[in-house]
């Protein structure tokens, strides 16, 4: 067999190693055949480099005198650069399936990269909100309708998710009258208690400044402000959505239980959004 | 001693070529030196501050000398600088002149960056250095936000948060990226040890090996010069290495470093006992960012609540300002000694420097970039800058929305006009006029004789 047909094979092996790791990330194959495909991706592609550098390279032995360390001496330098970039564009076949070689085993080992984190699968349009899930405060008490004062802000989770972030909501009391949601929403409302995301739809930051004499909510971060009256819609700042209204109803003992989740994704925008998520809401 | 070690290594002729090399004496020179010796403490600080921290998100309770948090649940990471800032001796005057060492280590960068563009220094031979350089400013914002998050408390958990919804606002791939950063929907407890490896290993290590390139570069390519009395294309006219650059170098770096200890020792900074544990549903106000990263968040408040959806997909409202908007900036930045050449076709060697008044036009594009950004470093404190003045935040943001269009028009208009004028009235700094010869006459009068 002949050098050129053995640094071909050798890079062929290296290739379908390289292949075989990015099947085995993707199917999810045994630390062995992680380990094998590496070796086989990297063996082959050493192999070849070293076949070629010994039978294809024509370098001839030459001689460097050995000179003193002491200054003052020129230093005999003798290298023939040209020798070896002449081989190597002789080669034009082997060169281009060495450059292919080594731009796959690249791919297939920046594969690793993606066990950072899961898919997002559906975890930015839903939160922990349920249908009959009790609103609970941050000590984990349930909140009764009657035991709310107007203009009072509560910071409520759905019962058993106290402190989950995304499912971190403002419950807030004005007069009935004053109210003047969407009509599809006004039954979410039951006598004037609103319930909206705290999480910003600009950048995520709880929207944590009420301004009750306005019925204003005013987020710190980028002062995005919305109008609690009119479905939290935004009136000032770079907030461009309202803050997802939570549905909810009284239930017979008098507590708060939600209706079911945010109707829309809470928090910041992302480009499919307005997607409903695969296995639905 | 020095001749055994030469007989083994042979470098005095490379040593004495070494501090012959001349260096040229002017003060905007040793901006890139004050950065340089920034990172050295920064590495000093950072060794020790690395022996105490622990970059670990699980809840502890806090039980150290700080009363106002005793009892409360703290993360592992918050307890641990806690616990260095208040318990270990030294702990708290390391940490805060490891932070401000970075604010000055990135505020010598920008300096000596607008020192390279304003005087033309990037131009043939020294585009590649330029390049290595706009990296390495790149690599150095990395670190200060990477090490900015890691005590995990309230403020820089804020400025994590902001990160997260910027990158999931990316059409296509965000959520997809912002899931492989984050590990998940924010907040998650993955990130503290991830940005801990970036911060003591992956950048450092990039960090150094691009600083050591980059003066790799310019030794190869020697200093570029002012057009001081003799000094030509081919020759650079200064201070051999050694004994007077080494020795103004060394002194520039002690007190450096003192400068920064004062800092540390004098001037509270990151307070994190007094911003608390971060908690994803409550956020600090006022929240600004360290001063690099106001002008990223400030565009973000003045940016119009704009959020197109359009054929099922949304182009979210921080996209723009969040990604496009820095994304053009460095581009600019990056491509601009090819933008120039390409411009005005002018694409020899330069060794000497322009005066910023010699190049009118560039000058101009330099200050309206500077001033977009001082205006966007302004609106990430609005709040701040509203309480100030005493005016409502909204009319602060709506003057700062007109002024980030108007102010950089009227001052590149202005730095034009200034700079041909100067220009137009004086030769160039450091040109010597030519001399005249006179003659006076019999009538009392002066008369120019023609050279000859």
């Amino acid at each position: 067999m002949n050098a050129s047909r053995g640094v071909a094979l050798a890079l062929a092996v290296s290739i379908a190693g390289s292949l075989a790791l990015v099947v085995i990330y993707v199917v999810g194959g045994s630390i062995q055949q992680q380990g094998i495909g590496l070796a086989l991706a990297l063996g082959g592609m050493g192999t070849a480099i070293v076949i070629w550098a010994v039978a294809l390279i024509e370098a001839p032995i030459e001689i460097e005198e050995r000179h003193s360390f002491a200054t003052g001496r020129e230093h005999a330098v003798v290298v023939d650069s040209g020798t070896g970039t002449q081989e190597i564009s002789r080669r034009r076949f082997l060169a281009r399936l060495l450059a292919g070689a080594v731009g796959i085993l690249g791919a297939a080992l920046v594969l690793p990269a993606f066990s950072l984190g899961p898919q997002p699968g559906t975890d930015l349009f839903r939160t922990a909100w349920r249908r009959g899930l009790r609103l609970v405060d941050l000590g984990n008490r349930p909140i009764r309708l009657d035991d709310l004062v107007a203009d009072s802000v509560t910071t409520v989770f759905p019962e058993g998710f106290v402190g989950r972030p995304d499912s971190q909501t403002l419950l807030i009391k004005v007069s009935p009258s004053d109210l003047a949601l969407p009509s599809d929403r006004a039954a979410w409302a039951p006598e004037g208690c609103v319930a909206y995301s705290k999480v910003c739809t600009h950048a995520g930051c709880p929207v944590g400044l009420y301004r009750a004499k306005e019925h204003l909510l005013l987020c710190p971060c980028h002062q995005s402000t919305f109008d609690v009256l009119r479905g939290a819609t935004p009136i000032f700042g770079p907030a461009a959505r309202p803050l997802p209204q939570l549905p909810m109803e009284v239930d017979a003992d008098g507590y708060l239980v939600a209706l079911g989740d945010f109707p829309e994704p809470i928090g910041p925008g992302f480009w499919d959004m307005t997607h409903t998520p695969a296995d639905g809401g | 001693m020095l001749t055994w070690i030469d007989e083994r290594l042979g470098l005095a002729a490379w040593a004495r070529a070494g501090l012959r090399k001349v260096f040229p004496d002017h003060w905007s020179f040793l901006l890139g030196e004050v950065a340089l010796f920034c990172l050295v403490v920064l590495v000093l600080t950072g060794v020790f501050l690395t022996l105490f921290y622990v970059p670990d998100a699980t809840s502890v309770t806090y039980s150290g000398p700080w009363a106002p948090l005793r009892g409360q649940s703290v993360s592992a990471a918050f307890d641990s600088v806690m616990r260095l800032s208040f318990e270990v001796r030294a702990g708290l005057v390391m940490r805060q002149i490891h932070h401000w060492a970075a604010l000055v280590f990135v505020a010598a960068i920008v300096v000596h960056l607008l020192r390279i563009f304003f005087t033309g220094a990037f131009r043939r031979p020294r585009e590649i250095n330029w390049l290595v350089g706009i990296g390495l400013l790149l690599l150095a914002l990395t670190m200060g936000i990477t090490g900015y998050s890691l005590p995990d408390d309230l403020l820089s958990g804020t400025g994590l948060r902001v990160i997260y919804s910027v990158v999931i606002a990316i059409p296509f791939i965000g959520p997809y990226l912002a899931f492989l950063v984050f590990g998940g929907e924010f907040p998650t407890p993955e990130i503290i040890s991830r940005l801990f490896v970036f911060h003591v290993m992956l950048l450092p290590a990039l960090l150094i090996g691009g600083v050591l390139v980059h003066l790799a570069i310019l030794v190869r390519q020697k200093h570029s010069q002012y057009a001081v009395p003799g000094a030509t294309e081919e020759n650079v006219v200064g201070r051999a290495f050694w004994p007077s650059q080494v020795f103004k170098s060394t002194g520039l770096a002690i007190l450096t470093a003192a400068v920064l200890a004062l800092m540390g020792g004098l001037i509270q900074i990151n307070p994190i006992w007094a911003y608390g544990p971060f908690d994803a549903t409550t956020v600090s106000s006022p929240a600004q960012p360290d001063w690099y990263a106001g002008w990223l968040d400030g565009a973000l408040r003045l940016f119009p609540p704009i959020e197109i959806t359009a054929l099922g997909i949304t182009i979210p409202s921080p996209f723009i300002p969040g990604v496009l908007l820095p994304g053009v900036a460095f581009g600019v930045m990056t491509l601009w000694p090819f933008l120039e050449a390409w411009v005005t076709g002018d694409h020899a060697e330069h060794q000497l420097l322009d005066g910023p008044r010699e190049k009118p036009l560039r000058t101009a594009f330099g200050v309206a970039g500077l001033l977009v950004f001082v205006i966007l470093t302004l609106a990430g404190g609005n709040d701040v800058v509203a309480l100030v003045f005493g005016v409502p935040v909204e009319a602060m943001t709506n003057i700062l929305r007109v002024a980030i269009v108007a102010v950089p028009l009227l001052g590149f208009g202005l730095t034009y006009r200034i700079c041909r004028e100067l220009f137009d009235r004086r030769e160039a700094p450091g040109q010597r006029r030519a001399s005249v010869r006179l003659r006076r006459t019999a009538a009392g009068g002066f008369e120019e004789i023609e050279p000859d």
